[in-house]
């Protein structure tokens, strides 16, 4: 009865414990700027160079830049859960994406909404077609992900140079883009944190309706048990690979009209898997599938991108801020490990909690531990 | 499918099929000289005839066949490095610098072995003993070395004779083999020029590298253990397996590999530069899975690992040599290794499913031997 009684007064915890690491690194980084400098929270409301109103501030240039991030880590996780194993190709995939929707932008003479749209439809198919190729290698022929998606990884921005057929990719001149990649006229919320909350609302209804982050677990926990129960374990991978592959179309889209100008394939999205993997890693899902939350990798996105703006704001040279992330990495999987975790409990325990308690109410080490 | 081996103690009347392993590694071989032999009968005239060819392959890829060895370990104990290329240009840079400013070369090679074995040390620490995905910590460990390239040198360094004239005349000594030499007719005069094979001193520290893995992975006790480790991890423990100190000791190896494919990659480059072996680590683990290792830990061979190598090296020589992509389409180099990767890859996911039916039909659903 009592243990019954402990386990419910710490559900909570229990129930949340996997978010600890990310709302704890994002409180740290929080609190390190306002230590360092307050007015890296300061928000204004200033005028772009079409005259609209635009929030600016560290902080919300953190959340735009992070916006791809989040989509993608979004997708990464259904990948990692189901299939226990990640993407590496959402880079080269995004790339393709971008390419796409320039590609098919250009057959208009005219760009409206319409033809928005249908660019969009367009390169969600394309890289749908692509995130299956490689669903279907991991789910059919049991490829492990890692090497199935090796494939696209080497030959995606390839591809895209293939699909575009120019060597700089750039989009036609049209009112939309921008408008995609900054602010809509007279709202001055950015138009990338929009799509984001629109895509977070759109999996949150998702996973609300219906079975799919149910039988996502139970494929990634015990992919026999799961198709002793009757759950389809090809079919779900596919569906995880397909929303990737929608998340990377999403994604190059924001990451292209956001640049805006000419870009190189090979500069577009670069390192975005390893990033992806990163945040879901820091979101404190396993990289081996299984339980999975959605909101932890958010976090993890969020978390990354404040690093590396404190980093720039900092005035650290653009060059080195990979070794000081690296660090970073390093200090929190350390402190995120069972083991340290462990260590440090049994140090509280022994040498503080116990020593303390044994000058009060004079009971010895062990029954303090018991208490 | 005739070819057997011996089964040990067990089976000894009875004819064991060959193991996954080696059918992996015969088909990798099988399919180099296939890719060989197609691009004598197809380009010939552009030099495959040559032996040089082959030499040269060697000569390009002896850094990459160090650290797709160092990779087979760490993959046969169900573990992945991917720091290992970043490692590799930290090296490169590092020594160059050194050497630039008047360095010893004993020095600068002690100094790769120590960058390689910090890496090797500090990671394996965290992967085995903390137990942290070694994914994650060596993704950080990229973006370590990574990072201190660029604290090391932002611009690349060039090695010249005047500032380091001991390591360009170790750099171009070349060994020459007369029997692989060919001969070319030369100019207006029709003049016979016989040119001999050339080696460059980077493949034969590849090969004694090779070798050495092999027969560390055959012969010893550690050898034995990164299968055991591998293959099942708890098995091993029970067997009285130090699992910890096994998967702490591939890193420690991985990370000595790359330092060394770090002062190979000098020696045959000349030349330190940041962004030297960007993609290097999916390269060495593309070249290992040709050759029939398993990401999943518990199966490998070097050698196969050797023909991994040459198969994608061969495939971008043959995309080179048959001009597809000149004139600006340099992206058809890239998608045609993606395909042969493709194809290799679904082709050993087939074999083994075939395979694995077969057998558990036989056997009474006994899975396949590994």
């Amino acid at each position: 009865m009592k243990k019954q009684s402990e386990a419910q007064g710490y559900s909570f915890f229990q129930k949340h414990s996997q978010l600890l690491i990310p709302v704890t690194i994002l409180a740290l980084l929080l609190l390190f700027n306002l230590l360092r400098d307050s007015s890296y929270f300061n928000i204004a409301i200033r005028f772009n160079n079409d005259n609209n109103p635009v929030l600016a501030g560290n902080l919300i240039s953190t959340i735009v830049d992070a916006s791809e991030l989040v989509i993608l880590s979004i997708g990464m996780t259904l990948v990692t859960a189901a299939c226990g194993g990640q993407d590496i190709s959402v880079g080269a995939l995004g790339t393709i994406a971008a390419t796409m929707f320039a590609k098919v932008l250009y057959l208009f003479d005219e760009i409206g909404v319409a033809q928005i749209l249908v660019a969009l439809l367009a390169t969600c198919g394309v890289t749908v077609l692509f995130s299956l190729f490689n669903g279907t290698l991991v789910a059919v022929f049991k490829i492990q992900p890692m090497i199935a998606t090796l494939i696209l990884f080497t030959c995606g921005r390839s591809i895209a140079y293939w699909i575009g057929q120019i060597a700089n990719l750039f989009i036609p001149e049209n009112p939309i883009t921008p408008i995609i990649g900054t602010v809509i006229p007279g709202f001055p919320v950015p138009t990338p944190v929009l799509i984001v909350a629109v895509v977070g609302i759109l999996f949150a209804l998702v996973f609300k309706f219906t079975n799919l982050r149910l039988y996502t677990q139970t494929v990634g926990i015990n992919q026999g048990a799961a198709r002793l129960n009757g759950i389809n374990c090809v079919a779900i991978k596919l569906i995880s690979f397909a929303i990737l592959g929608v998340c990377c179309a999403i994604a190059g889209v924001i990451n292209v009209c956001r640049i805006g100008g000419k870009v190189t394939y090979n500069s577009l999205m670069v390192d975005f898997e390893m990033k992806a993997i990163l945040a879901v890693a820091i979101g404190g899902n396993s990289l081996g599938g299984g339980k999975f939350r959605i909101i932890g990798s958010v976090l993890g996105a969020y978390a990354y991108c404040l690093l590396f703006n404190t980093l720039i704001a900092m005035k650290v040279p653009s060059t080195h801020i990979t070794a000081y992330q690296a660090v970073v990495i390093f200090l929190l999987v350390i402190f995120s490990s069972d083991q340290v975790k462990e260590t440090i409990a049994k140090f509280w325990k022994t040498w503080i909690v116990g020593k303390f308690r044994s000058k009060t109410t004079g009971t010895d080490i062990s029954s303090g531990k018991e208490a | 499918m005739t070819k057997t081996i011996s089964g040990g103690n067990r089976g000894k009347t009875q004819r064991e099929p060959i193991a996954n392993s080696q059918l992996l590694f015969f088909i990798a071989v099988a399919i180099f000289v296939l890719l060989y032999v197609a691009a004598i009968i197809a380009f010939g005239d552009k030099g495959f005839l040559k032996p040089q060819t082959l030499l040269t392959m060697f000569n390009e890829n002896a850094a990459l066949i160090i650290v797709a060895c160092a990779l087979t370990i760490v993959m046969i104990t169900g573990g992945i490095d991917i720091s290992v290329g970043a490692v590799i240009a930290l090296v490169s840079i590092a020594c160059a610098k050194y050497l630039q400013n008047g360095g010893e070369i004993w020095v600068s090679i002690l100094m790769a072995l120590g960058i390689g074995l910090a890496f090797g040390v500090f990671q394996g620490f965290l992967i085995s003993y903390l137990k942290i995905q070694p994914f994650i910590i060596t993704l950080a460990g990229m973006f370590l070395a990574r990072g201190l390239v660029t604290v090391v040198s932002k611009e690349g360094i060039s090695l010249t004779s005047e500032a380091a004239p001991a390591f360009i005349r170790l750099k171009d000594f070349r060994i020459s083999i007369d029997a692989l030499g060919s001969t070319d007719i030369k100019g207006l005069t029709k003049k016979v020029v016989f040119t001999p094979g050339t080696l460059e001193v980077t493949v034969i520290v590849a090969l004694i590298i090779l070798l050495a893995v092999a027969l560390m992975l055959k012969k010893t006790r550690l050898g034995r253990h990164f299968y055991a480790v591998g293959g099942n991890q708890q098995s091993a423990l029970m067997l009285g397996c130090n699992v910890q100190r096994v998967r702490f000791h591939a890193y420690i190896i991985s990370g000595l590999l790359a330092g060394i494919a770090g002062y190979v990659n000098l020696m045959h480059k000349g030349a330190g530069n940041p962004t030297m072996a960007a993609g290097m680590e999916m390269d060495a683990i593309a070249s290992s899975i040709i050759g029939g290792t398993m990401l999943s830990g518990g199966v490998g061979n070097v050698f196969g690992t050797l023909f991994g190598v040459l198969n994608l090296s061969t495939i971008k020589n043959i995309v080179q040599v048959s001009g597809i992509s000149n004139g600006g389409k340099e992206w058809w180099q890239n998608i045609t290794t993606g395909g042969m990767l493709c194809i290799f890859i679904v082709m050993q996911s087939i074999i083994l499913f075939v395979r694995g039916k077969s057998g558990r039909k036989k056997a009474g659903n006994k899975p396949a031997k590994n």
